[in-house]
């Protein structure tokens, strides 16, 4: 095995026995890059000339280990422009504390950044100013989104490990498709500040990795109380690497049954099942429940979500940072600079936030909506008060072939029907891998579990997967 | 809930965005489109309902009244895409 290829805790434990260096698997990661990402295009700008330069290393807890970063997180110096035009030649003038909590450890932050759906807008990578991200299964497959590529660049060996965020599934959801880990961790968890805002009350950060000790490792790194993002919660963060015990007797683990209809498709439940038996033989205790208001998640995501991200991407007028168009009127200026700025997806999605919280829609549309996420969120409160977690698949499908749905919002919306109400919910959720479709396609397991409860997430995802081999395959580039 | 054209240049408007004359006929269709399918909340009861504006139960987060160093001015204008000396440029406002 090359050194790329072995996962952090794996590359942390040579680096501790001097069995090699930050350099060496440097080296092997930009040997694999070379040979692979014109096929996967998991990166972004990859001709930067600033960018050939190394990357400082310090010498603590990770000891050089370099991680890489989704294009919509802040990294001083080193281009941010959430693969969107209008944030064309953006270089953060601070680091977002992710980033200080991972130089402080000691990880070096990897100088190319991931592509990603414009501003998180997607479920495909397809909506990328700089174009899309091939699955590194099935070339012809888009990744996931909007983290396809941190998902891509993990699951090709292009990088150790990852960061992405998520909004309504977009480091699950893409982790399920490139068939990897992703955790997205509780609401306040891990702080935001330096994340480029979609939806404020929705996104997260959170780790994409080869396996769950992974994800635990880096969970553990970047979470806790940050005086610089209001919404983090000054709550202890635990040692997540201690929940990785390998049982699960007794644990009681839920099976919403609005999950498993129409639109579920075939392999995918087969393989779910398959999933939930090895869980109930490993000693769980499973039982069938319900979450009556999923099918009114998408609807009130889409409401919130865009509304919030026409608030928040207001900010891109040309005035502070990134692309301008030229006029002599401001107004106009403005107008140009977004239509030019952004693309279609983050149009849509700005003209129908700023519709659903206009003078005399505002109730009909966001305020019902606020409403109805209340009983999304009652629906999870009363699982929990029986059950340890939920199990269900992470998305309906395994990925589907690039072009398919740009075309149509509505379809490419479904696509994140299992992970939005967790967003809603404000709980966190992880995906681990476990099997694959007749074609080779990857499919994810999503287990979610009460707010601040990471613990149990790893505890079950990492039974689960120290009891399959599905994580240990990799795809033939 | 159908949106007419008037509208949507309304909203074009008020998001700032300029609206090409060949994308009304589109956007117009999309917008239906979506609208539609969030229509279904409608048909439920939530009288009674609080709504969830933020999920986790804390209110009025302060930091401390205390003067501290903020980002230096040229650090700030670093990605202008037009300054003028310790500010940002832009068209004139006033005629």
């Amino acid at each position: 095995m090359e050194l790329n290829q072995l996962t952090a805790h794996e590359l942390l434990e040579k680096l501790k026995a001097r069995q090699t260096t930050p350099k060496a698997i440097l080296d092997s990661l930009h040997a694999r890059i070379q040979k692979v990402e014109p096929k996967v295009k998991a990166y972004v700008r990859l001709d930067e000339p600033s960018l050939s330069k190394g990357i400082k290393i310090r010498k603590e807890e990770l000891g050089g280990l370099p991680i890489t970063i989704k294009d919509n997180i802040c990294t001083e110096g080193l281009p941010t422009e959430c693969c969107s035009k209008i944030l064309q030649g953006f270089r953060p003038p601070y680091d977002a504390t992710v980033i200080n909590k991972l130089k402080e450890s000691g990880a070096a932050i990897f100088p190319l950044k991931a592509n990603m759906d414009e501003f998180a807008f997607g479920s495909s990578c397809e909506n990328s100013y700089f174009g899309p991200t091939h699955n590194p299964w099935n070339l012809d497959c888009v990744p996931g989104g909007s983290s396809g590529g941190s998902a891509a660049a993990v699951a090709s060996d292009e990088a150790i490990w990852a960061l992405g965020s998520d909004t309504g599934g977009s480091i699950r959801q893409p982790a399920s498709f490139c068939g990897v880990v992703g955790l997205k961790p509780t609401y306040g968890r891990v702080s935001r500040f330096g994340l480029i805002a979609f939806a404020s009350s929705l996104d997260q950060i959170g780790p994409i990795t080869k396996d769950v000790r992974d994800a635990a490792i880096l969970t553990g790194i970047i979470s806790g109380y940050d005086p610089l993002d209001s919404t983090s919660v000054n709550q202890g963060v635990p040692d997540y690497t201690k929940s990785l015990s390998g049982d699960i007797k007794g644990l009681k683990i839920g099976i919403p049954k609005e999950y498993f209809v129409a639109g579920l498709d075939a392999e995918v439940k087969i393989i779910i099942e398959e999933a939930v038996n090895k869980l109930k033989n490993l000693g769980a205790v499973t039982n069938q429940v319900s979450l009556p208001h999923t099918e009114y998640a998408v609807p009130v995501y889409y409401i919130i979500a865009t509304a919030e991200a026409s608030s928040n991407l207001a900010r891109f007028d040309g005035v502070q940072y990134g692309y301008r168009a030229q006029s002599d009127n401001l107004i106009q200026m403005y107008k140009l600079t977004r239509a030019q700025g952004f693309g279609r997806e983050a149009k849509r999605r700005i003209r129908l936030g700023t519709f659903v919280l206009s003078h005399g829609y505002y109730d009909a549309y966001y305020l019902l909506a606020l409403k109805v996420r209340t009983l999304i969120k009652q629906d999870f409160d009363k699982v929990f008060r029986d059950f340890d977690c939920i199990v269900a698949p992470t998305s309906p499908t395994s990925a589907f072939k690039i072009g398919e749905r740009a075309q149509d919002p509505l379809k490419m919306y479904l696509s994140d029907i299992y992970t939005i109400s967790v967003n809603l919910a404000g709980i966190p959720a992880i995906s681990v891998p476990c099997g694959f479709t007749k074609k080779g396609l990857p499919v994810g397991l999503q287990i979610m579990a009460r707010p601040f409860n990471e613990e149990m997430l790893f505890r079950a995802a990492h039974t689960f997967e120290q009891n399959t081999d599905w994580h240990k395959l990799k795809p033939r580039l | 809930m159908s949106i007419d054209k008037e509208t949507i240049k309304h909203v074009a408007h008020l998001a700032r965005i300029e609206l090409q004359p060949n994308e009304l006929e589109k956007l117009s269709g999309e917008l239906h489109e979506i609208l539609g399918f969030i229509d279904k909340l409608k048909y439920l009861n939530v009288e009674q309902v609080k709504p969830t504006s933020h999920i986790l139960p804390i209110s009025n987060i302060l930091r401390e009244d205390k003067p501290h160093v903020s980002l230096a001015t040229e650090k700030a204008l670093e990605n202008a895409p037009s300054k003028k000396g310790n500010f940002f440029s832009v068209p004139k406002i006033i005629e």
